[in-house]
């Protein structure tokens, strides 16, 4: 079967399995709807928070990032994981035994304050939507590629496809179509890097492909780097030798320990991830699914670190020194017989993703450290002309030349690396469609997530708790059955934002994903530590240390990413990447100083602080 | 239960917390970022140790501490009759 009819059948058999899914496990009731019914096994929350949590970056972008930053990519793998271990730990089994639906609730009931809450509410639909902005381009990205439609086709589909089971199904039906989509996840994932680290170092499990020999000898094109190399040796020598720095060379470590414990708290202070643990049976489970949920994240987190390794250097051995025309057309053959064929280079070129400037006009391309096209961030602007080899034309003015060793050609835009890694390797055309679907199933997955947390949000906590609060009981005057209308409208409101956001994305996705996890960080994981483990803590504190922590995260990131801050003026030296770390200690502090000063927090508040404490007692997840 | 055997349990089960944190905080920010270089000196197959550790090693143990916190807590859990 050709290629087209591959990705065609494996993308469609995996959305009619979602939607079957989803038919299959309609909500019936807003606790269905909220948290699954409270009854989902520990492994099978753990598989759908693994896939909730694993984003179209994830499987889309992070391997290219770490291929491109090397040691200090680092970051990424550590805070992305490690915030499980503080999930698990800190907070996942005492929100189960709170036992409420959402973290508005626990903000609002803890703090005994509607404020308390309604900022936690705006908090989560802000943090949410920035997120699912990124989602929706990845869903594009893989539509325009793999389905040769355009994007907006693409992420309208994505939408109708989340639109069936998110407001159908809620989170029972999110939760069990999460697990199928792990499934497809994960195996798109490995068997490609499986395929990698045989053909790179000939070991099977990519994970030891690291500590392995090359199998094949390559010029970096300044030098011949003998096969039997160590495949870090080889990587670590050719980067040097084209004036980039040693892979394995950290470079800021402050910077990166503030990026880190920003990622690690983010990730446990982002709702999505902790609504999960509010969907299982007992407090035990509470703490088993966040292992699990970390173990089946850690199958594909570790392979990450060789994905990245094996593609540079691939990209290096199959890039350097070939013909273009003759490349992309008919491929040629390397030295040791290998077939290279430069199809892919020309269909990412196409999409605008990819692009080479022949600045010497010898008709063979060099890779080397250096912008290639005059830009600031070295983007080329196509002018829509083709040479006469066939490559796209640009507009850029030529960049300064003369650089050692040689004038670097081409612009690789990081988001490929790992979509085109089956291409570059002239692995088997079902492999290619299997990472379609694979991409998809990590978009989709999050998005759906993302969007039942907004709609959650606006239907239990802000009509259900606040605006229709019956005064006398405190309870809500809607019915389960029109909260239950509400959020599905709520959700139905979300997609089509998120799809607005996917067709227009705003400029600058990439930086708004810090954003998320730095006011996570400074916002709601405080917020919930302080609540469990300081029975002292009150409204006032809790209320300071939330303004403080995100108004000074957010003012930062507003200032240094989008006006133009100037980065010497950092604070502390920290880029607005890490600052939520930053932003975190000051709520600490500020709550901690506010709460003594201030009457400690009514005696039944603190009898629940104490009641949360105990495991005994969880039952069913109940409604207020 | 009582309010003394409440507090037992507590700093009980916050001494288990903060042991799994300590190594935590060890594997990661300190085999991985703060002695980065220094563990680098250190090679294995080609791959140096403090890059392993930010690139793969941590993730490992994260995994670890989780399944073992969940062993430790169970048996306090039972030890001060809490369990579900």
């Amino acid at each position: 079967m050709d290629l087209q009819t591959l990705i065609y059948l494996f993308v469609g058999v995996s959305f009619a399995l979602y939607i079957g899914i989803a038919i299959w496990s309609k909500a019936a009731s807003t606790k269905d709807f909220y948290v699954a019914g409270g009854g989902v096994h520990p492994v099978a929350n753990g598989m759908a928070t693994a896939a909730d949590w694993m984003s179209a970056a994830s499987f889309i972008s992070l391997a290219g990032i770490i291929a491109y930053k090397g040691s200090d990519g680092g970051a990424y793998l550590m805070g992305w994981t490690g915030g499980y271990v503080l999930l698990a730990l800190l907070l996942a089994p005492y929100l189960r035994k709170f036992g409420k639906f959402t973290v508005p609730d626990f903000v609002g009931d803890r703090y005994y304050s509607d404020v308390a809450r309604t900022v936690a509410v705006v908090a989560v639909i802000f943090i949410s939507f920035t997120y699912v902005a990124g989602q929706m381009r990845g869903v594009g990205i893989v539509f325009s590629r793999f389905l040769q439609v355009d994007v907006n086709t693409g992420v309208v589909i994505g939408m109708v496809i989340v639109f069936v089971y998110a407001v159908l199904g809620g989170m029972k039906g999110i939760t069990y179509t999460q697990v199928a989509q792990y499934m497809v996840m994960i195996i798109a994932y490995l068997i490609p890097a499986i395929f990698l680290s045989l053909m790179v170092t000939d070991t099977f499990l990519p994970q030891l492909g690291i500590f392995a020999k090359t199998t094949f000898a390559f010029s970096d094109g300044v030098k011949e780097i003998p096969a039997g190399t160590y495949l870090m040796h080889a990587l670590d020598q050719s980067l040097v030798d084209l004036g980039f720095n040693e892979y394995t060379k950290p470079g800021n470590l402050w910077n990166m320990f503030m990026l880190t414990v920003a990622l690690m708290v983010g990730t446990a202070g982002l709702p999505h991830v902790i609504v999960r643990f509010f969907t299982v049976p007992k407090v035990k489970d509470a703490r088993i699914s966040a292992g699990w949920a970390l173990l089946f994240i850690a199958i594909l987190y570790t392979t990450v670190a060789s994905v990245a390794a094996f593609s540079r250097v691939n990209i290096i051995d199959r890039v350097q020194n070939v013909e273009y025309q003759k490349w992309v057309t008919e491929g040629v053959k390397q030295d040791d017989g290998r077939i290279n064929h430069g199809g892919w280079f020309k269909t990412w070129e196409e999409g605008h993703l990819l692009a080479w400037n022949d600045r010497n006009g010898d008709g063979k391309i060099q890779y080397a450290a250096g912008k290639a096209f005059d830009d600031p961030k070295g983007k080329p602007h196509y002018n829509g002309k083709v040479a006469p080899d066939g490559h796209l034309l640009t507009s850029n003015p030529l960049p300064p030349q003369g650089n050692k060793p040689f004038d670097n050609e081409v612009y690789i835009d990081r988001d490929i690396i790992v979509l085109a890694n089956p291409e570059i390797a002239n692995l088997p055309n079902w492999v290619i469609a299997l990472i379609a679907a694979g991409g998809l199933a990590a978009a989709l997955s999050t998005a759906a997530g993302l969007l039942l947390v907004i709609s959650s949000s606006i239907s239990h906590d802000l009509l259900g708790r606040v605006m229709f609060k019956d005064p006398v009981t405190g309870k809500s005057k809607l019915s389960d059955k029109a909260e239950l209308l509400a959020a599905r409208l709520a959700a139905v409101a979300a997609i089509v934002v998120a799809g607005y956001l996917g067709i227009n994305p705003p400029g600058f996705v990439a930086q708004v994903v810090a954003f998320a996890f730095g006011l996570a960080a400074a916002s709601f994981f405080p917020a919930i530590i302080l609540g469990i483990f300081d029975k002292r803590m009150n409204k006032a504190g809790a209320i300071a240390g939330i303004s403080v922590g995100l108004i000074f995260t957010f003012g930062y990131i507003i200032y240094f990413v989008f006006m133009g801050g100037d980065p010497k003026n950092y604070l502390l030296g920290v880029a607005p990447t890490g600052i939520g770390t930053i932003g975190m200690v000051l709520h600490f502090i500020v709550a901690l100083i506010v709460s003594r000063v201030t009457e400690p927090p009514p005696a039944h508040i603190q009898e629940m602080v104490e009641n949360i404490r105990i495991p005994r007692g969880a039952g069913e997840a109940h409604d207020h | 239960m009582t309010e003394e055997k409440a507090k037992a349990y507590w700093k009980e089960n916050i001494s288990a917390i903060l042991k799994l944190l300590a190594i935590w905080f060890i594997v990661s920010y300190g085999a991985g970022i703060l002695f980065i270089n220094q563990l680098n000196t250190i090679e294995i197959s080609g791959v140096k140790l403090g890059f392993w550790f930010a690139q793969q090693g941590a993730i490992y143990v994260f995994v670890i501490l989780i399944f073992v916190y969940v062993k430790w807590m169970n048996k306090i859990d039972e030890k001060y009759d809490v369990h579900e």
